[in-house]
C-alpha cells in the first residue's frame, strides 16, 4: 500500500499548484479556469478526508456554480467597457506581502503539525444526535444538519435570503421589481440548447435523487438543491427560459418557504416535544425530509437568483 | 471465474488510462486549440468509457452499475457539447 | 505524513497563497477570487480537525464537516453580493478598481 501516500502528495503538490497558477494567471478568464479545475481537485482531497457530503459541496457550489458567476461577472465587466484598472504593484510591496503570506501560511502549518492529540470531538454528540432526535438517518452529516445544529442550519437559508436581497438592492432604482439580465447576451447555440434540453432534465432528476439518498448516504439538502440550481441556470444559459421578475410572488415564496417551514416546525417542537428544534422522535425522519424538501427549493432558487445578479430593467418590453 | 473478470477489469482500466495520458499528452503538445480539443474529447468520451467498462463486472448490486453507466453518458453528453461550443467560438474569433 | 497532515499543510498554504493575491491583484474580480481560496484553505484545516476527531463508530467529526457544508453555501452567497457591488461600482464610476488613489481625482470620478 505504498501507492497512496504518493497519490496524496501528487493530489495535494496538484492542488497548490494550479492555485499558484490561478493566483499568478494574466488574465481573468484563465484564472477563473483555473478555480473551477481547482474546486474539483479539492473535491478529491475531500473524499480522501473522509468527507464525501463536503466533497460533492465543494464540487457543485465551491467550483461550479462559483465558476459560473465568475465567468457571467467578468462577461458583464467586459459589456461595462470599464478602461480604468488599478495599476500593479511595485516589487518592494511584492516582497513584503509574499513574506507576509508565508509567514501567516508558515504559522498555520506550524498550527497544523501541532495540533493536540487526543483530538478534541464532537462525534458522540452526533452519534447522539443520530440515534435520538434525528433518529432514523443513516447519514450522519445530515443528522448534525438537521437536528443537531439545526438552528445554524436553519440561520443559513436566512443568510442566503439575505445575500439575495443585498444582490437585488444593489441593482438602480428604477428597475427595481423587473427581472435580471438573461445570463447570457446573445441567442443560444444548438449545441447549448441541445444540451440544456437533454442534461436539465436528466440532472434535475438527479438533484432530487441526492436529496432523498441524502438521509442515509452522501448527499442531502445543500448538494441536490445545488444540483437543481445549476439545471435551473443550464436552461437559462440557453435562453429556454429567461430569469424571473424578482417581484413575483411564486419567486419570494420558493425563496423563503425552506427557513418559513424550518422555523415553524421548530416552535411546533416547542409545544409537541418541549424544546425549540426538537423534532417528536415516533416521526423525526419523515419530519426532516419534510423540512429538507423544502430547503432544497428554497436552495434551488436562491443560488440562480445569486448568480442572476441585481435586476436591471433591460429586459423590459 | 473471477480471475478472467479480475484480467478484464485490469485490461480495460489499463486501456482506459492509456487513453487518458494519450489524450493529455496531446493536450500538452498538440499546436492549436482545436486539436486540443479533438484529443482531450476522445481521451474523456473512449477513456472514461473503459474505466467503466472495467468497473461494471465489480459494481456491487444492478444499480450501482447502471449509475455508472449513467456517469458515463452524462460525460459524453456534456463532453461533446461543450467540445462543440469551444470549437464554434474558436472559429467564431479566428474569423 | 498522514494524509490529514498533508491536506492541513495544503489548506495552510492556500490561506497564504490567497492572501498574497488578495493584497497584490489590482482586478476587485481576482482579489474576490483569491479571498475564496483563504476560504477554502480554512475550510480545509478544519476539514482535517474533523477527521482527526473521529470517535464514536465515525471516521471523522460530523459536526465541523456539517459546519463546513455550510460554510461553503455562505461563501458562495457572500462572493455573489461581492460580485454585484462589483459590477455596480463598474457601471456607475466606469472604473474597475478598489484603489483608493483612483478616486481621489479632481474630478471626483463616478460620484453623482
Amino acid at each position: 500500500m505504498s501507492v497512496l501516500p504518493a497519490l496524496d502528495l501528487g493530489l495535494a503538490l496538484l492542488v497548490v499548484g494550479v492555485a499558484a497558477w490561478t493566483i499568478a494567471a494574466r488574465n481573468l478568464f484563465a484564472s477563473v479556469v483555473g478555480y473551477v479545475a481547482y474546486g474539483l481537485l479539492l473535491a478529491i482531497v475531500w473524499i480522501r478526508l473522509y468527507a464525501p457530503d463536503i466533497a460533492l459541496t465543494e464540487a457543485a457550489v465551491g467550483s461550479g456554480v462559483t465558476g459560473v458567476l465568475l465567468v457571467t461577472a467578468g462577461k458583464r465587466l467586459d459589456a461595462i467597457k470599464a478602461a480604468e484598472t488599478g495599476a500593479p504593484p511595485g516589487l518592494a510591496l511584492r516582497i513584503f506581502v509574499g513574506a507576509l503570506a508565508v509567514l501567516v501560511a508558515g504559522a498555520l502549518a506550524w498550527v497544523v503539525v501541532t495540533l493536540p492529540t487526543p483530538a478534541p470531538s464532537l462525534a458522540p454528540a452526533a452519534a447522539a444526535a443520530a440515534d435520538g432526535p434525528g433518529a432514523g438517518l443513516g447519514n450522519p452529516i445530515t443528522a448534525v444538519l438537521m437536528s443537531y445544529r439545526s438552528f445554524d442550519t436553519m440561520l443559513e437559508k436566512v443568510v442566503l435570503i439575505l445575500a439575495v436581497l443585498g444582490v437585488w438592492s444593489v441593482g438602480p432604482d428604477k428597475a427595481w421589481g423587473t427581472a435580471p439580465a438573461p445570463l447570457r447576451k446573445a441567442k443560444a447555440e444548438g449545441a447549448m440548447v441541445f444540451l440544456a434540453q437533454l442534461l436539465a432534465p436528466a440532472g434535475a432528476l438527479i438533484g432530487v435523487h441526492i436529496f432523498w439518498v441524502g438521509a442515509d448516504a452522501p448527499g442531502g439538502a445543500f448538494q441536490g438543491g445545488a444540483l437543481l440550481a445549476a439545471m435551473w441556470m443550464v436552461a437559462m444559459m440557453a435562453r429556454l427560459t429567461e430569469p424571473p421578475r424578482i417581484d413575483s410572488r411564486i419567486l419570494r415564496l420558493a425563496l423563503i418557504a425552506g427557513p418559513a417551514v424550518f422555523l415553524v416546525v421548530g416552535l411546533a417542537g416547542l409545544l409537541l416535544a418541549g424544546n425549540f428544534f426538537a423534532f417528536p422522535s415516533a416521526f423525526a425522519k419523515p419530519l426532516i425530509l419534510f423540512i429538507e424538501a423544502f430547503m432544497v427549493l428554497s436552495i434551488a432558487v436562491a443560488l440562480p437568483m445569486l448568480v442572476a445578479g441585481p435586476p436591471d430593467g433591460s429586459s423590459e418590453p | 471465474m473471477s480471475v478472467l473478470i479480475d484480467l478484464f477489469s485490469l485490461a480495460a482500466i489499463g486501456a482506459g488510462v492509456f487513453f487518458f495520458f494519450a489524450g493529455t499528452v496531446g493536450l500538452l503538445r498538440f499546436p492549436d486549440s482545436l486539436s486540443r480539443l479533438h484529443a482531450l474529447s476522445k481521451a474523456d468520451n473512449l477513456g472514461l468509457g473503459l474505466v467503466v467498462l472495467g468497473l461494471l463486472p465489480r459494481a456491487e448490486n444492478p444499480l450501482a452499475a447502471f449509475k455508472l453507466v449513467v456517469v458515463w453518458a452524462l460525460v459524453l453528453l456534456s463532453g461533446a457539447s461543450t467540445a462543440q461550443l469551444i470549437g464554434r467560438a474558436l472559429r467564431r474569433g479566428r474569423k | 505524513m498522514s494524509p490529514s497532515i498533508l491536506a492541513g499543510l495544503v489548506g495552510a498554504a492556500l490561506v497564504g497563497l490567497g492572501l498574497y493575491g488578495l493584497i497584490l491583484h489590482p482586478h476587485p474580480l481576482r482579489k474576490l477570487l483569491a479571498f475564496n481560496f483563504i476560504g477554502s484553505g480554512v475550510f480545509l484545516v478544519f476539514g482535517i480537525v474533523a477527521r482527526r476527531g473521529a470517535a464514536a463508530r465515525f471516521a471523522f467529526d460530523p459536526v465541523p464537516q456539517a459546519m463546513v457544508i455550510t460554510g461553503i453555501v455562505v461563501a458562495f452567497a457572500a462572493s455573489a453580493l461581492a460580485v454585484a457591488l462589483i459590477l455596480r461600482l463598474a457601471a456607475a464610476s466606469g472604473k474597475v478598481t478598489l484603489d483608493p488613489e483612483a478616486w481621489s481625482g479632481p474630478d471626483d470620478g463616478g460620484a453623482k
